[in-house]
């Protein structure tokens, strides 16, 4: 955890209307490493998720305090982009949703719509970044098909690669090997691993197993508290707290 | 009585609900065909009424409705797919306006058609064209304030844009939220969304809407009798300030104003299957670009 820090958040509590999601949750996150949120359903780790790229405002009547610092920059000043920091901070849904527009057209569509018309640079974009998704040599001849033609673990990919082609700094990702078969989930486990040497990478899962091959560090939220934030390692071998250990070994949840 | 026959009868009385739907069509349609087959030759389709509208063709009525539809989509259409797209996209829910919009929108759909004709000709013609003229034509002289095609297709439009509205707000609801945050997610502002996710989804929904605006449009007359249907022309329009014929009107006009309404029985026949040969053309190519569409969305 010496690593440099990307993503700091200072005392974070969130509101759905009365109902408080996330209790006073302070946490560092560091650069270019993958850091995974588990914690039973509803613990809040997919609202702290989103609190991070602020899709959580297209949600009404929620409250925020607190701060949340990427590369020290708190993302609800008032005098934040959205559109900026969603670029910066790119995210991967539990349901692949890729447009159904053609394969090309969904990489391309990030790029486009920053006003980027040339076609050939368009192009490389396209194919560096399904090549960075590990899915250019599956679709390669197949650019102008439907990317709802792919199959489920496919269009994840395909969402991935949609992602990285706004160039971000982080990328977020929500379960997103819940609804693929295991085939399917290797694949996205070794593109997690391949991704982080270039990318800060925070991922929701529900797959113990899945936390403990991919991630560097663990955070383990439960009815919305920040708990235990340790090593991935240290975390699955010898937790500090009783309750985290009980979680971990399926003993609730 | 018995589940079992409850569940047949209720099969029988849904078939012969449906039965009747078809042979009511089947018998509209045949006698319009039988009864004015006669009639149905090239030049009752390319000529204007003569003697007195008891023989010739209806040729400036086919072109007035055809024109009249076109206009009245040119102004509907967007109108009411703007409106959809604030209703389901920006509007706060919850918000009074919203729900005051909503209801406006529930009661405009609710309106007599009448009504809207005398509302056609006391806002269009008589405040907005008067005004116009005020402004735009020589003293004294009406060029706007008077019934014409352009204030016709307008209060067509009114009438209308719920049904449009009502449309395009369904499929603007069937487009997935996931879609949205996808878009969001990318960096995409609310309004490239709308545009490049949104929109595009919904071409299919926004067709369906002008295809039901078309036939509503084209067979209603009450909302034209005030606001530019004229009783007879010779020609066809050539300017929005024109009045024109239309068919649906001078079914009404054959029917009851005629000299002589035996003469007319046959044109009546053979002009109300015209009006229905035309409302399906306008509907079929409608239908044609919404294909398209599917197909390429579909890809």
């Amino acid at each position: 955890m010496n690593a440099n820090s990307k993503i700091k958040v200072e005392n974070l509590n969130f509101f759905y209307g009365p109902k408080k999601a996330l209790n006073n949750v302070s946490i560092i996150i560091p650069d270019k490493k993958v850091t995974a949120l588990i914690g039973p359903s509803g613990c809040g780790k997919s609202t702290f998720l989103r609190t991070l790229n602020r899709m959580n405002d297209l949600i009404t009547s929620t409250n925020i305090d607190g701060k949340v610092l990427i590369d020290d920059v708190n993302i609800y000043e008032k005098n934040i982009d959205i559109v900026e920091l969603r670029k910066k901070v790119g995210m991967i849904f539990q349901k692949s949703n890729p447009f159904p527009k053609s394969i090309y057209e969904n990489v391309a569509f990030g790029p486009k719509i920053n006003g980027l018309k040339e076609k050939n640079i368009l192009d490389e974009i396209v194919e560096i970044s399904l090549k960075k998704s590990a899915l250019w040599d599956e679709v390669k001849d197949d650019l102008n098909k439907s990317g709802l033609s792919l199959s489920g673990g496919q269009q994840q990919r395909l969402c991935i690669a949609r992602a990285l082609a706004v160039d971000p700094e982080i990328i977020l990702m929500d379960e997103p090997a819940s609804a693929l078969d295991p085939i399917s989930t290797t694949k996205i486990e070794d593109l997690i691993f391949e991704l982080k040497n270039n990318y800060t990478i925070i991922i929701v899962t529900h797959n113990m197993q899945q936390a403990a091959r991919v991630s560097d560090n663990t955070a383990f939220f439960y009815m919305g508290d920040l708990i235990e934030y340790t090593s991935t390692q240290k975390m699955f071998t010898n937790p500090e707290l009783q309750q985290t250990e009980d979680y971990i070994r399926g003993r609730f949840g | 009585m018995n589940n079992k026959y409850l569940g047949k009868s209720i099969v029988i009385f849904s078939f012969v609900a449906t039965i009747m739907i078809v042979v009511s069509i089947v018998y509209m349609v045949s006698e319009m065909y039988l009864n004015g087959k006669d009639y149905l030759t090239w030049e009752f389709l390319t000529e204007a009424p003569t003697k007195g509208m008891t023989a010739g063709g209806i040729f400036p009525a086919i072109v007035g409705t055809v024109l009249l539809v076109i206009l009245m989509s040119i102004a509907c259409v967007p109108l009411g797919t703007i409106t959809a797209i604030y209703l389901n996209e920006y509007s706060n829910k919850k918000s009074i306006i919203t729900k005051m919009i909503r209801f406006a929108v529930n009661t405009l759909a609710g309106i007599p058609s009448i009504v809207f004709g005398l509302f056609g000709l006391g806002f269009f013609i008589q405040f907005v064209g008067s005004g116009m003229d005020n402004v735009f034509s020589e003293p004294g002289q009406i060029q706007w304030g008077q019934p014409n095609i352009l204030w016709a297709s307008m209060t067509m439009a009114f009438l209308t844009i719920p049904i449009v509205i009502v449309s395009v707000e369904e499929t603007l609801k069937s487009v997935p939220d996931e879609l949205r945050a996808g878009s969001l997610a990318l960096g995409a502002t609310k309004w490239q969304t709308i545009k490049k996710i949104v929109i595009p989804n919904s071409i299919s929904g926004i067709l369906t809407g002008a295809i039901l605006a078309i036939g509503r449009g084209a067979g209603e007359v009450a909302p034209i009798l005030f606001t530019g249907a004229a009783y007879f022309l010779p020609y066809t329009p050539t300017q929005l300030t024109d009045q024109f014929m239309n068919l649906g009107y001078h079914i009404y006009v054959m029917a009851t104003q005629s000299t002589d309404v035996e003469a007319t029985k046959g044109i009546q026949y053979a002009t109300a299957f015209i009006l229905l040969a035309c409302t399906f053309f306008l509907s079929f190519i409608a239908i044609i670009i919404r294909y398209r569409f599917r197909k390429k969305i579909n890809i």
